[in-house]
């Protein structure tokens, strides 16, 4: 086909496009992702017994602020990622705050903990399968991320891969903590953090052929 | 800002409008706009820039919601040629194809016997494992030296060397067996 043909025909469609790109079908993959995700928790692990009463303490809370602040930055950084030749600095800048404070959080509590404490502050119970859990809880939602990314233009398919398996993780983390009843900032803070990064380095690791467009 | 910047952005607004003319205008002044820029990236003789060009003007079309007006145009143009260019590049590598009007070499003479000896030779490095293939392959058919291979495949050039070894090995130890078989 002549170059000149193909203008002709594309230029035939009507050119609007609505502003918001295609981030509000990704912003909805993503709600289904977590809908999945959540089923998937509640039927293989079921909620924490003692969920009611642990809503009324802080460190639910901060389970929750910690997880969902990620995901929030880890979307615009997706969005961003999602647009060709859109800078990054700003998002990959704001994602180090959410962790510095819970980093200062953890490093505050086993200061303060008695010496006896600290590794069952670290360690808590359920280490060994904590990250494992959030990984397996983030993968319907890393699934539902890359199809919504795939349907914007990513041109930095590693680094949109990682973003995105970093949303899947922290989203996925935010679900587990449904779950999990470890309530240590420094638990958190090593544990669920390495959960969302062995998401987000599979998202890397897996970009560059499933982003292809 | 440049001048193609401010013209290309009004054109762009005004289609993302709407405006079917300038939409047009638009990707009109695209198409001369990758031309230059893929003859510039591609080897003078390459056939693939207007292949190129309308492959990238598709793109552009089906993503144009991708592009948030408060951004300058131009770099997000050249982000998504850029992707295309460098998409083309990795299949180009991975199956190497060669031109229409050049393919008449590939089948000029009578090269049966060349053929038919490639064909044994495919077979008995079928049987090796990938890796050493590859090695094989890269090293002994394709002239490449093992410093190459090793920049290519990220191996060290050792590891590399230790491969090529074995896989020659190999291979002569298949040959011989064959012999074997032949001479029984």
């Amino acid at each position: 086909m002549q170059t000149a043909d193909l203008i002709d025909r594309l230029s035939s469609e009507d050119p609007i496009a609505p502003r918001s790109g295609a981030v509000v079908p990704l912003a909805g993959l993503l709600v289904g992702g977590c809908i999945v995700s959540f089923l998937v928790m509640w039927a293989w692990l079921g909620f924490r017994p003692d969920l009611a009463q642990a809503v009324a303490t802080s460190a639910f809370w901060m389970k929750f602020a910690y997880t969902l602040t990620l995901a929030a930055l880890c979307f615009w950084l997706v969005e961003r990622l999602g647009r060709p030749g859109a800078g990054i600095a700003r998002p990959q800048r704001m994602i180090l705050l959410p962790l510095a404070v819970i980093f200062v959080l953890a490093i505050a509590q086993i200061a303060t903990a008695p010496a006896a404490l600290r590794m069952h502050l670290l360690m808590g119970a359920s280490s060994h399968v904590c990250p494992w859990r959030i990984v397996a809880l983030s993968l319907p939602i890393f699934v539902a991320a890359a199809l919504g990314l795939r349907r914007l233009a990513p041109t930095r398919l590693v680094a949109a891969g990682a973003a995105a398996g970093l949303l899947a993780g922290a989203m996925g983390a935010w679900i587990y903590a449904f779950h999990c009843d470890e309530s240590a900032a420094p638990f958190i803070a090593l544990w669920y953090t390495l959960g969302i990064a062995t998401t987000g380095a599979i998202g890397g690791a897996s970009g560059k052929w499933l982003l292809r467009w | 800002m440049s001048a193609a910047e401010v013209h290309l952005k009004t054109l762009m607004l005004a289609a993302l409008a709407g405006d079917k003319a300038a939409y047009r205008g638009l990707l009109g002044a695209l198409g001369e706009q990758l031309r230059r820029y893929y003859r510039r990236r591609l080897p003078p003789s390459d056939a693939n820039v207007e292949d190129l060009v309308q492959e990238t003007l598709i793109a552009i079309h089906s993503k144009r919601g991708t592009y948030d007006t408060a951004l300058p145009f131009t770099p997000w143009l050249y982000a998504i040629a850029r992707y295309k260019l460098l998409d083309h590049l990795r299949r180009v590598r991975l199956r190497p194809t060669v031109p229409l009007e050049e393919a008449g070499d590939l089948f000029a003479g009578d090269e049966s016997e060349a053929a038919s000896a490639k064909l044994d030779l495919e077979k008995l490095l079928a049987a090796l494992p990938a890796s050493s293939q590859a090695i094989i392959r890269q090293v002994k058919l394709q002239g490449l030296s093992t410093a190459d291979v090793a920049a290519r495949t990220g191996k060290s050039e050792v590891a590399v060397r230790v491969g090529l070894h074995r896989g020659l090995k190999a291979l002569s130890e298949k040959l011989r067996e064959r012999q074997d078989r032949a001479d029984r």
